[in-house]
């Protein structure tokens, strides 16, 4: 039983990320996914500090505000001639350091287990309860990520063509009066909620894992975007349920198997996709070489 | 106090060791910043975990060179999975980074929790990995920190001409017959062997800011390599030196986040006040961008009025 | 009434990328249902007038009004077609997604594409010759088919006025020829465009208007008075060689 409610809390986490992260890998921004899953490190202590417990909308809000900080330094950073690399780098790396000295200094404070919040305890979800009125209804962060799970899915369908066209030609978008940078908040501020929901299962860092590596797997299978979304969130929710197993039979961390997992499945994509894997290509190249002879 | 720290003997030769570490950081980092990697530091060390895990599983001790070695080799398949990814198919840079970073970290976590559960005794807490814990350094770790930063140093004088070359002209330097490839290469082994040292000083993804921070920093000040290299040495030296001495002031923080903040208050500082790049300088420069045209309004109109009233 | 007006009209605009000018005091009207080349050296900021004027970059001076009104109320009647390198040809999606999301300038915030966007986007693909290549994945398409999707991707916008960005810019003899062909056509629909434009040999063939630009506006008025040696030689300083003989003109940038 409390291995089907880790595979589905997973599963929403993949899935979730495997959505959003196509955007990331299309709009090159795999890396600031990187950036936001360390920077939110301040937020969460900071809104853990104020609020006091580790499950409310204060953590939420605290982190996805954040999150947007992180978003918003490295743009300007960007836009004054800093090359984005480098304005990543120095983004993300001051803001976890505040973080890691925040949880320094409030360590009798705060019951928050570093490790555990960067890289997840996903073994102990079934354990915490949400109980309403008598009724005990699943593990607590099922629900917060389904919720967050529904929140991605509603505004990337309400909004699929803006987030479309902005990921590939902004300029055109704002020539036709989308406002581009709304948008790209808009995206950003997902991440960072979703990053935020999804820490205390797979944690901060493997987040990153889940929100590029499917995305590039299914980048290499298809060429229209929707296909690409919901393979994306199919091969998430392949790995997470894979990695479980795998992870019973190592006796190893679940999240980082699950990201393992999708790292394998990559190169398979890699090696093996009929469009634009290696022996795909190999194929291509040799059958173009036999027509010109 | 300060003094007083300095006087024991253990305590100066960890500062000098974060100094010296912080110097090379700076130093190898310029040339990342330069030739647009600097996140290859951050990959670079996330990627060294599997590698120091399966040294401990297969020597079954904490040796520091043993844990280099394995780290080097996890480095190098990364940065050569990274390079082959984004030849041979559509996934381009970022994605290939993120990827390779996650994905070898998350082998690595998967071996060291499998080791945690099975090998009794002597293990490397992942603690210590992320954060760095410079006090927790034994001896023998702090000479070799500093003479593996002190080696690291020395490479970059030496092969000062060549690094220039390769990042500011790889076509010109492969014009004139320098092997690029390898000089890259090499360039990337020293980044490697630098990130793997730091990590027991400062941790992970702090030894990845001392790679960029301070060459971001140094070049808010000049547009000279080599004064941009010096400077960035420097800053680099100096959030070292102070992290540790904080550090060791204020217990129970750890080193690397200090040292991290001290170069990003020096960041900061540059934002602001640098002449020519910085927020100050930007908004003289707009400043006399809009005296100009207002100048060049008049001098409109004073022709105008030359040509006769036009 | 509106169209009484200018469909464009530039006032003093000045644009600088830090305390670099990259466009000086720059005014002009542009006249109804003609055709116009924008000709200058690298960097004048030919492409900086473009965006500019649809509000992608900030100016630091200058008023621009299209027919009258502020860009944001006519935006719907203005098309852009920016250059073929701006975006990322690897992107997921076919010929004919590319050239439907033209029209999402017309479908506010909410309505998605359906029949009817299908219905103009093949028609589009159909008047630049790509009806048959209207499912092909985009990095499949050779320069000059990417060229004419991003073509039909503007006619999908149905603008009154329409810029483009160096469309002619690695594309093949045929190409070339099919897009003009296409802008006599708009312009015969009293459709005016705005065309960035490096080739200085085919400027007389290919537009009714010209404006000579390198960071000021130096000459902006009707091809046969615009397009004269000494005004070509006052743009591009001395960067340009003019041979002239037996009444020919051959022009060499250098």
């Amino acid at each position: 039983m409390s291995g089907w409610w880790i595979m589905l809390t997973g599963s929403l986490v993949a899935i979730s990320c495997g959505i959003l992260g196509c955007f990331l890998v299309l709009r090159r921004l795999a890396m600031v996914g990187d950036a936001i899953s360390h920077a939110i490190l301040p937020g969460i202590v900071i809104a853990y500090l104020l609020s006091g417990s580790r499950d409310s909308l204060v953590m939420l809000f605290g982190a996805a505000l954040i999150g947007l900080v992180t978003v918003f330094l490295i743009q300007w950073f960007q836009n004054s001639g800093i090359p984005s690399d480098a304005s990543i780098g120095v983004v993300f790396t001051a803001l976890f350091s505040v973080g890691v000295i925040l949880v320094s200094l409030y360590t009798r404070q705060i019951d928050l287990d570093l490790d555990c919040v960067l890289f997840g305890e996903i073994a102990f979800v079934p354990f915490d309860r949400l109980i309403v009125g008598s009724v005990d209804i699943g593990p607590r962060a099922f629900w917060g990520l389904l919720l967050c799970f529904l929140l991605v899915a509603t505004i990337i369908t309400l909004f699929y063509k803006q987030f479309k066209l902005c990921s590939f030609d902004p300029a055109l978008a704002a020539a036709l009066g989308i406002p581009v940078a709304f948008f790209h908040y808009v995206l950003m501020g997902l991440v960072s909620v979703t990053t935020v929901a999804s820490f205390e299962s797979v944690g901060a860092i493997l987040v990153v894992g889940l929100l590029v590596v499917p995305p590039a797997t299914a980048y290499l299978l298809t060429d229209r975007l929707h296909v690409m979304i919901l393979l994306s969130a199919f091969i998430g929710v392949l790995s997470t349920v894979l990695g479980y197993y795998v992870a019973y039979w190592l006796d190893a961390s679940i999240a980082g198997c699950m990201v393992a997992v999708a790292g394998v499945l990559f190169v398979l994509a890699f090696l093996f996709s009929p469009k634009h894997g290696l022996m795909g290509r190999r194929k291509r190249l040799a059958k173009r070489m036999a027509v010109t002879v | 106090m300060i003094e007083m720290l300095l006087y024991d003997p253990n305590v100066r030769w960890v500062v000098m060791a974060s100094l010296l570490l912080g110097l090379s950081g700076g130093v190898l980092g310029s040339f990342a910043f330069l030739r647009k990697q600097s996140l290859m530091g951050d990959v670079l060390a996330h990627a060294a975990l599997p590698g120091i895990c399966i040294a401990f599983m297969l020597t079954g001790t904490r040796s520091m060179l043993w844990f280099m070695i394995g780290a080097a080799i996890a480095g190098m398949l990364a940065t050569f999975g990274i390079g082959f990814i984004t030849r041979h198919s559509r996934i381009k840079q970022d994605a290939a980074l993120a990827m390779s970073l996650s994905v070898f970290f998350s082998v690595g976590v998967v071996l060291l929790t499998h080791i945690q559960h099975h090998v009794r005794g002597n293990q490397s807490g992942l603690d210590t990995f992320l954060f760095g814990q410079a006090a927790a350094m034994t001896m023998s770790d702090v000479y070799l920190l500093a003479t593996v930063a002190l080696i690291l140093i020395a490479a970059c004088a030496l092969f000062f001409k060549e690094f220039k070359l390769i990042s500011f002209d790889p076509e010109f330097a492969k014009g004139i017959g320098l092997p690029v490839a390898a000089l890259e290469q090499f360039l990337m082994f020293l980044i490697v062997i630098a990130v793997i040292v730091g990590i027991q000083a400062v941790g992970v993804v702090l030894m990845a800011a001392l790679l960029i921070i301070p060459a971001v920093t140094a070049r808010y000040w000049t547009d000279h390599l080599g004064h941009m290299v010096v400077i960035a040495g420097a800053i680099g030296a100096f959030s070292g030196f102070s992290g540790t001495i904080l550090s060791t002031l204020a217990h129970h923080l750890p080193t690397g986040p200090l040292t991290v903040l001290s170069a990003t208050f020096l960041f900061a500082l540059s934002l602001i006040l640098s002449p020519k790049r910085g927020l100050v300088g930007k908004w003289l420069s707009r400043r006399k961008a809009r005296m100009l045209l207002v100048a060049s309004d008049h001098l409109e109109q004073e022709r105008a009025f030359v040509r006769g009233g036009g | 009434m509106i169209q009484s007006k200018a469909p464009l009209k530039v006032t003093d605009l000045s644009v600088s990328y830090h305390d670099k000018p990259v466009l000086e005091h720059i005014s002009f009207e542009v006249p109804e249902g003609k055709l116009i080349g924008i000709v200058g050296p690298n960097g004048a900021g030919k492409s900086t007038l473009i965006k500019s004027v649809l509000e992608l970059v900030p100016r630091l001076k200058g008023e621009v009004t299209f027919w009258g009104q502020p860009y944001k109320r006519v935006q719907k009647r203005i098309g852009y077609v920016p250059q073929r390198e701006s975006v990322d040809w690897d992107f997921p999606t076919n010929a004919l997604d590319v050239v439907m999301m033209g029209r999402y300038g017309h479908l506010g915030w909410f309505r998605r594409p359906g029949k009817e966007e299908r219905r103009l986007a093949l028609e589009s693909l159909r008047m630049v010759g790509m009806e048959a290549y209207s499912d092909r994945q985009i990095s499949q398409l050779s320069g000059g088919q990417q060229q004419r999707v991003f073509l039909a991707r503007a006619l999908v916008q149905d603008a009154r006025i329409y810029f483009m960005d160096e469309p002619f810019v690695g594309v093949d003899a045929a190409t070339e020829k099919a897009i003009i062909t296409l802008l006599n056509d708009l312009k015969r629909q009293g459709k005016t465009v705005l065309v960035v434009h490096h080739d200085l040999s085919t400027v007389k063939e290919y537009f009714d208007w010209t404006m000579l630009l390198n960071v000021r506006l130096h000459a902006f008025g009707p091809t046969d008075e615009v397009f004269t040696p000494s005004l070509l030689k006052k743009t591009y300083g001395g960067r340009l060689t003019i041979l002239e003989q037996e009444g020919k003109m051959s022009l060499l940038t250098n």
